[in-house]
């Protein structure tokens, strides 16, 4: 409980020196709105319905990335980690592939999908497939032999071994690939939101006030609305591997 | 013959648990003095009090000279993997010109028998001869005190006769004022010119005894030696070994947990 | 030897493959690679101020932000790893700064720096001081009780035990970190550079997208793809030497 207490002191001290240095003269006024206007633009914007409706389209996109993400990554993770042949025949090419980085694909992904929410869904899975996939490959080289060789002496066959052995073994660090995967997708999403131009979504909103009114306490509302959401969704993630995963 | 540590009425409280009650004990230059209890009596934190590590609710250490160095039980964890052998010797050297930092080193690793390994790390060695590096470390430092926690628990038993052995050489061609905490009766008989014996929670001293034997000792004669044996059982006496009390109990399971410890390291 | 080859082969493969229906297809959207090759050629070869004008600066503000947050990224979380009651105060907004999507502060540092490499800098540095920082934090944590007490009996000074214990026992952490920092700041190179200037492969890859010109933009793509294959294997190099005294060689891991 103390500690809790300290962690709110660190929040309130970073408010306060953000409030000061957003009132002092050092910096212009509009570019750093203080907390206390940022907060109340923030109680406005929540009671908005629109407001509402872009949050939640970018936390439904993001969901529907995260779970497409989770579809391809985790078995292609079973295959590659399973099966050496082909994960050394596919290394080269995921070694290309995987420091692409996703922002590139912009322009692409622009003109081949246009400006829907398909765009930023399917950047968003590029991004987030490799954390998944990597953890799963890394699972299973962890994977202890003497399990397998136990499930062996039963008469396990081999996709047994994958499916009753190999895969709950691996949960806890495929869990953590998801958690790492949906920061990251978080930030494949506004960004995409905020430089392509879809008509809904927090980085649209974002972009909306800069480039509109030049709201800047409009644009730390959907920055800060962001953070939150990140937080939640990093802690609603470990707190499930701990629950439900305790081995 | 000048004290080298004088312990007075020192105690210990974590919260409500007193895990040391008032031990006032001395140990004179050049000797060497075996701590025994059994396990979980408080002796680690003896140690911890007397190397300054932990500041004790109440009374004095007092120390001549300034240098302590210890010899923990745990050789893996504290020898330093990224540093070579040569390399975790002068860790405590820092302060020095370099070429006396080598010469200091090269000496220590000659005196227990590791000349040849300087350039290893430690983890490419065996148990035994990572805690000889550890040895090397602390007599490197030239310690007023050398302080030893179960030094030789957590190798195997030909590798602890030998650890013995190399301990009591060195500190006879080095004279050197050492504190050898163990739970392992035999051991503090075959090491010790004296011997604290603790009783169990809070750790008091039960007895300062005198170790009848010849300065100079052998595994085999030695042990089977009268006044060896009768030493021991009178320790083991003292200790209440072989009557079924809580006590020994406890001390008996913590035995086998560090014994499978060992293993599994 | 045969698993290099038993690679590359798909690889090439793969690539063969690519060629074939980009011949045959003939469709605008995906080029065959020798198009692209040969673009690519074009742009920054036979026009070296192009590579000059807008590769280069790109790399520099890359590791430049990227040297930055790691330096400040590794001090912060030595010192704050080996304080408990530093990390309750600083811990949750810690964790609440990670989670901002550091795109979304670009309009941010564009009105507090103006346009230009100072705004981005301050991108990739924000964007990417979180993985370090958090690992260097859980690192120097993970001094174990031994070495700490070895440490203190000794008396060692200050320096050699920050620099001598805390540090080479985080380290293996530490390059975890600063391998994921090396791949995100990558991505907000390209970000700020969509957004921040006229120059750098950001802006490049932009314009082609504003002429419609689809090689370019996929020779823009592939550059990236090698320039993070590239700095990755280098950071990969320098951590198997710098973490040589580690008891098990570890398998190459991508975390």
């Amino acid at each position: 409980m103390r500690a809790f207490t300290r962690g709110l002191l660190g929040i309130a001290g970073f408010l306060v020196l953000w409030e000061l240095l957003g009132r002092s003269p050092l910096i212009p006024a509009h570019a750093l709105p203080p907390p206390s206007v940022v907060f109340g633009e923030l109680v406005t914007q929540l009671t908005s319905p629109e407001f509402i409706g872009h949050v939640v389209a970018t936390v439904l996109a993001l969901l529907i990335a995260i779970v497409i993400a989770i579809a391809i990554a985790v078995p292609s993770g079973l295959v590659l980690g399973s099966v050496p042949a082909v994960r050394h025949a596919t290394r080269a090419v995921v070694e290309f592939l995987r420091p692409i980085p996703s922002v590139a694909l912009i322009p692409l992904a622009l003109v081949m999908l246009g400006f829907g929410p398909e765009t930023k869904i399917t950047l968003a899975v590029y991004a987030a497939l490799w954390p998944i996939l990597f953890n799963t490959i890394y699972a299973l080289d962890e994977l202890d032999p003497l399990l397998v060789d136990t499930a062996r002496v039963f008469g396990t066959g081999r996709l047994g071994v994958l499916f009753l052995v190999a895969l709950p073994s691996a949960l806890p660090f495929v869990l953590t690939g998801i958690r790492l995967a949906a920061t990251t997708a978080l930030i494949v999403m506004v960004s995409v939101e905020l430089m392509a131009g879809s008509q809904i979504g927090l980085g649209y909103f974002i972009m909306e006030a800069r480039s509109g009114p030049g709201r800047m306490d409009q644009v730390l509302v959907g920055t800060v609305v962001a953070g939150a959401i990140g937080v939640l969704l990093n802690n609603g993630l470990e707190r499930v591997r701990r629950r439900w995963v305790a081995w | 013959m000048s004290n080298m540590l004088e312990v007075a009425d020192l105690g210990h409280t974590y919260g409500d648990y007193e895990a040391i009650g008032g031990l006032s004990f001395t140990v004179r230059a050049g000797e060497l003095v075996c701590v025994v209890g059994p396990s979980g009596c408080g002796k680690s934190t003896l140690l911890r009090t007397i190397s300054g590590l932990i500041e004790p609710s109440r009374g004095d250490v007092s120390l001549k000279g300034s240098h302590l160095a210890v010899v923990f039980q745990d050789y893996s964890r504290s020898l330093f993997p990224w540093l070579t052998v040569q390399g975790n010797v002068e860790f405590p050297l820092r302060s020095l010109p370099r070429a006396e930092r080598r010469v200091r080193a090269a000496e220590a690793l000659e005196w227990v028998g590791l000349s040849g390994a300087a350039r290893k790390r430690p983890w490419q060695l065996s148990g035994g001869m990572q805690q000889r590096v550890a040895i090397a470390r602390a007599l490197a430092y030239r310690p007023s005190l050398l302080l030893m926690d179960e030094p030789f628990a957590s190798v195997d038993a030909q590798t602890r006769f030998e650890l013995e052995d190399l301990l009591l050489r060195v500190r006879r061609e080095h004279d050197t004022t050492v504190l050898v905490v163990t739970h392992d009766i035999d051991e503090s008989v075959y090491l010790g010119d004296r011997i604290l014996v603790l009783s169990g929670s809070p750790a008091r001293l039960v007895a300062d005894l005198e170790v009848p034997l010849p300065a100079e000792r052998d595994q085999v004669t030695t042990r089977t030696d009268e006044g060896f044996v009768a030493l021991r059982s009178k320790v083991a006496r003292l200790l209440n070994v072989g009557k079924p009390s809580m006590d020994v109990e406890k001390w008996a399971e913590a035995e086998r947990e560090s014994l499978s410890e060992t293993v599994s390291s | 030897m045969t698993k290099f080859l038993q690679r590359w082969t798909v690889f090439a493969g793969l690539v063969a493959v690519w060629q074939l229906l980009g011949w045959f297809a003939d469709d605008p959207f995906f080029p065959p690679p020798s198009k692209i090759v040969s673009a690519a050629w074009d742009w920054w070869v036979l026009e070296p101020e192009n590579f000059t004008g807008h590769v280069v600066p790109s790399v520099v503000r890359l590791l430049s932000g990227w040297v930055i947050a790691s330096v400040l990224g590794v001090s912060l979380g030595l010192l704050l790893g080996r304080s408990d009651r530093a990390m309750e105060y600083a811990g949750p907004l810690l964790v609440f700064l990670r989670s901002i999507p550091p795109p979304a502060l670009v309009p941010v540092f564009l009105l507090l720096f103006k346009a230009g490499t100072s705004m981005q800098l301050a991108t990739i540095v924000f964007g990417v001081i979180w993985p370090v920082l958090l690992n260097s934090v859980d690192g120097a944590r993970s001094v174990d009780v031994t070495k700490v007490d070895t440490s203190a009996v000794f008396r060692i000074p200050r320096w050699q035990w920050v620099l001598g214990v805390v540090l080479p026992a985080a380290s293996p952490k530490i390059f975890a970190g600063l391998r994921v920092s090396l791949s995100l700041s990558l991505v907000l190179m390209v970000i700020s550079e969509l957004v921040g200037t006229d120059n750098g492969i950001g802006s490049q890859l932009m314009q082609a997208q504003r002429e419609f010109d689809y090689t370019r933009m996929w020779a823009g793509i592939v550059l990236l793809g090698v320039l993070g294959y590239g700095l990755n294997t280098a950071l990969l190099a320098v951590e198997r030497r710098a973490l040589a005294w580690q008891p098990r060689s570890r398998d190459e891991q991508h975390a």
